[in-house]
């Protein structure tokens, strides 16, 4: 390895030892650290040693095998403590790896030392200087802590280290920026190419790290950039900044950021507002700041300079010009040369007009940016939110409110759930104010059809039916006409929308049938700005929600117009502007979430469904919710399957003990217990109030089998278990275990997400992925047709099967799920959900999801077992026959034009393909449909 | 009685380009197939005119291809993006220079080029790319729609001339020039463009006018066919502006039978356009109609195409208030009421 690692130097000119020492020769005190947690080490001890202290560090440059004689040679003689550091848990073990191979050989060497051990930086926790001088600190004391951890606040086993948090060893010299974006507006791209610049113009050294919240809508994004004339060991966040941009004015009234900058640092704000106006509009906290902290303070309207040079809504190479000119870092000319020489490279294969724009979005930057005479007095009248509403529940403020507000770090342990589980419909309570206009009701155009309400991928258009006598206490504003319903004629209809949890999509004004007649782009429902409106419609959303829901026993579930009206337990998640995949999970949890089971399988539904900080499943007003679990990507289906035979198993042993209990408890209600009709929410409801009389009669019972059956009691209630995630799982990885639960007849619902690649890590391509489509791994389009999943489960006949596209037809797609959930045995639903992977602009997604259908790419159908013991055909086509090319619906996707403009002929060849498949499959799909069963 | 030893000449010349007849399939997506332009040659046309590189095409296929590759990316530092970069660049006019040339080794008749545009902008050196990439001619097609009420018909008419020049400057090939009939003085903007050095005058460009759909309260768009009976817009004015301009002029819209190419030469046309026919009929169609102008031609004794070529233009005919008010109170009167 010795000899492998110098011809390493030789090519590389960095030369690694299997350990490396650095640090005071006569070091009393020594670290030892594999990793990039060495490189903060190296920074602490080079800061401790210039201020006196014999401390130092061995960095295990080779783990395995671990040679015990070069490990010894490289402990200094005078060393007298150590502390080995890993980055990992080993629950039951003496101690972590490194720790104990540190041990073992001293002692199988016979080396005497005092050694602790302790864990850093688990589950992405940061690690600082200021926390290496915490372990260095430990180990001066006589009594040193053993198997502690650094880096957070254990407050229930008390295994931290203290440590000051304000030690810094930031190196004098280096520029530390800090740039907050959005997730898509290019900013952590643009700064990548900043770092690129000042590594290859400069004699600089340069690092980045780049940090995004959880959310797919409205992502904020933090990039860190450090630049300097020494080299760069700080591989932590920055805490004290030397400049600050903001890229998103929006973002000042949510996000404290200049509690990073230092004195005298710089702040760049993107600012409507011209370096005149500026001051009054911010919030007090961040005008203190400036004041005290004298900041410089520089605003641009690059939205403005976008819009100038045609650039859109683009502004990342704007700032970045900006950035470039205040920081001097380059001499002007030079750092736009470099600027445009990475936009050429960046841009140029997308065509040389896009090049072009932003060459003048480049030129014009700088004829925008101002610095602002900052006056000397706080003029604020408002300041920074709350991350989390004063009415929020407990947890929320003091759990959730500190990750929204990006300071769970901070978190103690204590502040951790148990048993991990975490409080659900907690989502409601951050109000993102994403959305620059949100959609508003025109009561009287509006048919109240539901559409819109179905079609919101965030659930943020709510519909309910009510009686007149609710509307007491209503504010002003709030809007009550007539209900459109026959049998609710006397009762009222309030269409409402969540001013702050909606992210502006459109796609309730798209699919609104409703047009005005005298202006027929006027709607039912209309997009306006949201600053305007927000307080009001927020009071209105709130008097709304104090409305009784609709009463379920008068609705029909297979009326989209009746769906509607039923609470969404889905609420406010975090998946992206305009998602195609969360309109099926809320109208799952319309139809079944008080008695679902969740099994979710990684990717974007379970980021958006149970990502921290906030969850956007909830619970009705009864308490009952969906019990929502994610284990891994790749056992979705059995996981799922495991719930499924535990209800099963719960209901069995539930089920025998009524019968024990039969004397007990009542004959009468033994019987109707055991043989309730459930086969509808009538039956069901029926069976929780026996139940909840069973548990009643058990409170009086004092036996160990009353005990017992009063814990599972519930069991006896109908459970509806839902196994959902995208086509990666179901296509591909998780697909043998699919086909196992599929095969086993047991009573699943499984629920396909289906955008034809792996969005969640990037749009990589699928067995789901069509034809001609343009992917990662499938660059030059995927040669190969899509997988008929579908086909696959009908060909065992036990199956429920449907494919559905809510765009297509969504009266059918509320028909599959009800019908995959009553049918007693497996049920596989794909649905067809449109994705920014797709690349066009979500507003359309049902457009193109119609599209899809009427091309004949994606015929509707269902496969119901049960009608072949009725001797009708299982298989029932229920989409028409194609009426537009493919092209027509293809074309209208970058995924699939994006090869059209750069290798047409190969996309011609493929659309030919694509087309053939369509038109076979079409075919075996019409044969199967008009088969007679006798 | 067809005296079938004479010889019938249906040759005529268009943009200084000797034709075998004045039968031209004009420009639409029919012809953007190197097969479609072949069978048009088989089928015995003189010229083909490919289908039109727009101006707006390539830079908004950029743009957007950039909207939606910046926006899907950068939401998570899993996906950092959401679709790859393009494995080849994104194609500016590469492909419609491939097929001029291809069309060139393909078929001996000539290929005139298409460029669709309104505004002066960087797509006019696409000019200059499709004389380099062989087209024997270049036809510009002004599509354009002054929908804004604050420009005035003069400022069209000089951006119309302001395009033809720029074009000019650019190609060393014949010009032609594609326009609507929706000017003042339709005569007046001939003679202008004529000035400005254009080559030929294709009369007149068939807008596509959107559809209301009453169902969806949608604006459609709508594809009609021609109809023979758009061809006497053509003919009027190519019999007006016939002998007032250098330029050839070509005439295109509503040409379905065979003596529909004989009036517009009468009228004055070099050529005679057409695509709705091809498309009604198959491409095959021109091989009938040529037959059919032998016929017409050989019963009516004409010797050749160029001999009828402005021989009922206004200044031709014995009444050239046929063409005027005079005659439009006469039609008027005619009709009899039922």
């Amino acid at each position: 390895m010795e000899i492998k690692v110098a011809k390493f130097a030789g090519i590389a000119g960095r030369h690694y030892h299997l350990f490396d020492y650095f640090g005071a020769p006569d070091a009393e005190r020594v670290i030892i650290i594999t990793g990039s947690g060495a490189e903060v080490v190296h920074e602490t001890v080079e800061a401790m040693v210039a201020a006196g202290e014999k401390v130092g560090e061995i960095k295990v440059r080779l783990y395995r095998p671990f040679s015990i004689e070069h490990f010894i040679a490289a402990i200094p003689a005078s060393a007298k403590s150590l502390a080995v550091l890993d980055r990992c848990k080993e629950p039951g073990a003496t101690g972590e790896p490194l720790y104990c191979d540190v041990i073992t050989t001293l002692a199988e060497s016979g080396v005497s030392k005092k050694v602790i051990g302790g864990r850093y930086g688990l589950a992405s926790k940061e690690f600082t200087p200021a926390m290496v001088k915490g372990v260095f600190d430990e180990l001066l004391k006589d009594k040193p802590k053993n198997h502690f951890t650094v880096g957070i606040v254990d407050d229930v086993t008390h295994t931290s280290l203290a440590y000051d948090p304000k030690f810094s060893t930031e190196v004098e010299g280096t520029v530390r920026a800090m740039f907050y974006g959005l997730g898509a507006d290019g900013t952590v791209g643009a700064n990548k190419n900043s770092i690129k610049i000042i590594g290859e113009e400069t004699d600089n050294f340069a690092q980045g790290y780049f940090v995004y919240d959880s959310k797919k809508s409205g992502a904020i994004t933090t990039s860190h950039l450090r630049f300097g004339p020494k080299p760069l060991h700080s591989s932590y966040l920055i805490s004290q900044a030397s400049f600050v941009a903001c890229h998103q004015f929006s973002f000042l009234e949510r996000l404290d950021m200049l509690k990073s900058a230092e004195e005298g640092a710089t702040f760049l704000l993107n600012s409507p507002f011209g370096p005149d106006e500026i001051w009054d509009k911010l919030p007090r906290k961040a005008q203190q700041q400036i004041l005290d902290k004298k900041l410089k303070f520089y605003v641009i309207d690059g939205y403005e300079v976008a819009k100038q040079t045609g650039m859109g809504g683009r502004i990342n190479t704007i700032m970045q010009t900006c950035f470039f000119a205040i920081s001097g870092v380059l001499p002007r000319e030079e750092a736009i040369a470099a600027i445009k020489y990475a936009i050429k490279k960046t841009y140029g294969r997308r065509g040389e007009s896009v090049v072009q724009k932003n060459y003048a979005a480049v030129d014009e930057a700088l004829n925008h940016l101002h610095e602002v005479k900052v006056p000397g007095k706080i003029t604020a009248l408002f300041d920074i939110r709350p991350p989390v509403p004063a009415a929020a529940p407990e947890f929320v403020q003091k759990v959730t409110a500190m990750i929204v507000a990006g300071d769970g770090d901070e978190l103690p342990v204590s502040a951790m759930p148990v048993d991990g589980t975490y409080p659900t419909g907690t989502a409601q309570w951050e109000k993102r104010n994403i959305a620059l206009e949100i959609p508003e009701w025109d009561a009287d155009l509006c048919i109240q059809c539901g559409k819109c309400v179905l079609v919101c991928p965030h659930s943020v258009i709510r519909a309910k039916v009510y009686d007149d006598s609710c509307l007491k206490g209503a504010p002003e504003s709030f809007k009550a006409v007539p209900a459109r319903w026959k049998d609710m004629k006397e009762k009222k209809y309030t269409l409402q929308v969540a001013p702050e949890d909606c992210t502006g999509c459109t796609l309730c004004v798209q699919i609104c049938p409703a047009k005005s007649k005298t202006e027929v782009k006027h709607r039912a429902i209309n997009m306006v700005p949201q600053p305007a409106i927000r307080e009001r419609e927020a009071a209105n959303w709130d008097f709304f929600l104090s409305i009784p829901e609709t009463d379920r026993s008068v609705l029909s579930p297979a009326q989209v117009k009746d769906v509607q009206l039923m609470r969404p337990l889905f609420e406010f998640s975090g998946a992206c502007t305009g998602c195609g995949e969360t309109p099926y999970v809320k109208l799952m949890t319309q139809l079944f979430g008080d008695r679902m089971l969740v099994a979710n399988a990684t990717g974007c539904s379970s980021i958006y469904g149970g990502n921290l900080p906030t969850t956007p499943y909830c619970s009705n007003s009864e308490g009952r919710g969906p019990a929502w679990n994610n284990s891994l990507f790749e056992d979705n289906a059995e996981f799922g399957m495991g719930m499924r035979l535990a209800v099963d198993k719960q209901n069995e042993y539930a089920r025998e003990l009524v019968w024990k209990l039969g004397f007990a408890i009542g004959e009468e209600l033994a019987q109707a217990l055991i043989h309730a009709d459930q086969s509808n929410e009538a039956g069901i409801f029926a069976q929780r109030d026996r139940v909840k009389i069973l548990r009643e009669k058990l409170a009086g019972i004092h036996t160990p089998e009353a005990r017992d059956l009063n814990s599972i009691a519930d069991a006896l209630v109908k459970k509806s278990v839902w196994i959902v995630g995208g086509d990666g799982w179901a296509y591909d990885i998780g697909y043998g275990g699919l086909d196992h639960v599929l095969a086993s007849g047991r009573n699943v619902n499984v629920l396909v997400l289906d955008t034809e690649v792996y969005s969640n890590t990037g749009g990589q391509a699928s067995k789901s992925t069509p034809r001609g489509a343009v992917a990662k791994f499938a660059a030059g389009g995927k040669p190969s047709g899509k997988k008929d999943l579908a086909l696959m489960a009908v060909s065992y006949g036990t199956v429920y099967v449907a494919r559905i596209a809510m765009g297509g037809n969504d009266m059918h797609t509320v028909k599959a799920f009800l019908e995959a959930e009553a049918y007693n045995g497996p049920s596989l639903i794909i649905a067809y959900s449109h994705c920014i992977a797709h690349g066009y602009d979500m507003a359309y997604g049902l457009d193109q999801q119609k599209a899809a259908v009427n091309s004949g790419y994606w015929p509707l159908f269902r496969y119901n077992p049960d009608l072949a013991g009725q001797t009708k055909n299982p298989f029932q086509l229920d989409s028409r026959a194609p009426n537009v090319a493919l092209k027509d619906y293809v074309y209208n996707e970058t995924r699939y034009t994006m090869l059209a403009k750069s290798n047409p002929e190969e996309a011609q060849r493929l659309l030919k393909l694509a087309q053939d498949d369509v038109t076979t499959r079409w075919k075996l799909y019409e044969h199967l449909s008009h088969q007679e069963v006798k | 009685m067809i005296d079938l030893s004479r010889t019938i000449d249906l040759s005529t010349t268009y943009l200084g380009l000797k034709l075998k007849n004045p039968l031209v399939a004009s420009s639409s997506p029919m012809c953007a197939d190197l097969g479609n332009v072949r069978r048009i040659e088989d089928a015995g046309a003189g010229a083909v005119v490919l289908h039109s590189l727009f101006e707006e095409q390539i830079e908004l296929e950029s743009e957007e291809l950039d909207r939606f590759l910046t926006e899907s990316a950068g939401l998570s530092p899993e996906a950092t993006t959401h679709l790859p970069e393009p494995m080849h660049p994104v194609m500016g006019p590469e492909q419609y220079l491939k097929h001029i040339a291809q069309c060139k080794q393909a078929v001996k008749i000539p290929i005139i080029a298409s460029l669709n545009g309104t505004t002066p902008g960087g797509w006019l050196h696409y000019a200059r790319l499709m004389q380099q990439a062989g087209a024997d001619a270049l036809e510009l097609n002004i599509y354009y729609i002054p929908v804004d009420p604050k420009v005035t018909g003069e400022q069209v008419e000089q951006q119309y001339v302001d395009l033809v020049r720029a074009i000019k400057a650019e190609v060393t090939i014949p010009v032609a020039v594609k326009l609507g009939p929706y000017f003042s003085s339709i005569g007046n903007m001939s003679k202008k463009l004529d000035a400005a050095g254009a080559d030929g005058l294709v009369l007149f460009n068939r807008f596509y006018q959107p559809d209301y759909d009453l169902e969806n309260m949608e604006v459609v768009p709508n594809l009609i066919l021609s109809n023979s009976y758009e061809l006497l817009l053509r003919l009027h004015w190519i019999a007006v502006i016939y002998g007032s301009v250098k330029a050839d002029l070509a005439l295109t819209g509503g040409v379905h039978h065979a003596t529909d190419v004989i009036k517009s030469m009468m009228a004055g046309a070099k050529v005679a356009m057409m695509t709705s026919a091809l498309l009604k009929r198959g491409i095959s169609f021109l091989d009938t109609l040529a037959t059919e102008m032998l016929v017409w031609m050989g019963e009516h004794e004409y010797d050749s195409i160029k001999q009828m070529q402005g021989s009922m233009s206004r200044n031709a005919v014995p009444q050239p208030k046929a063409f005027e008010r005079a005659n439009y109170m006469k039609v008027l009167g005619s009709y009899a009421m039922r």
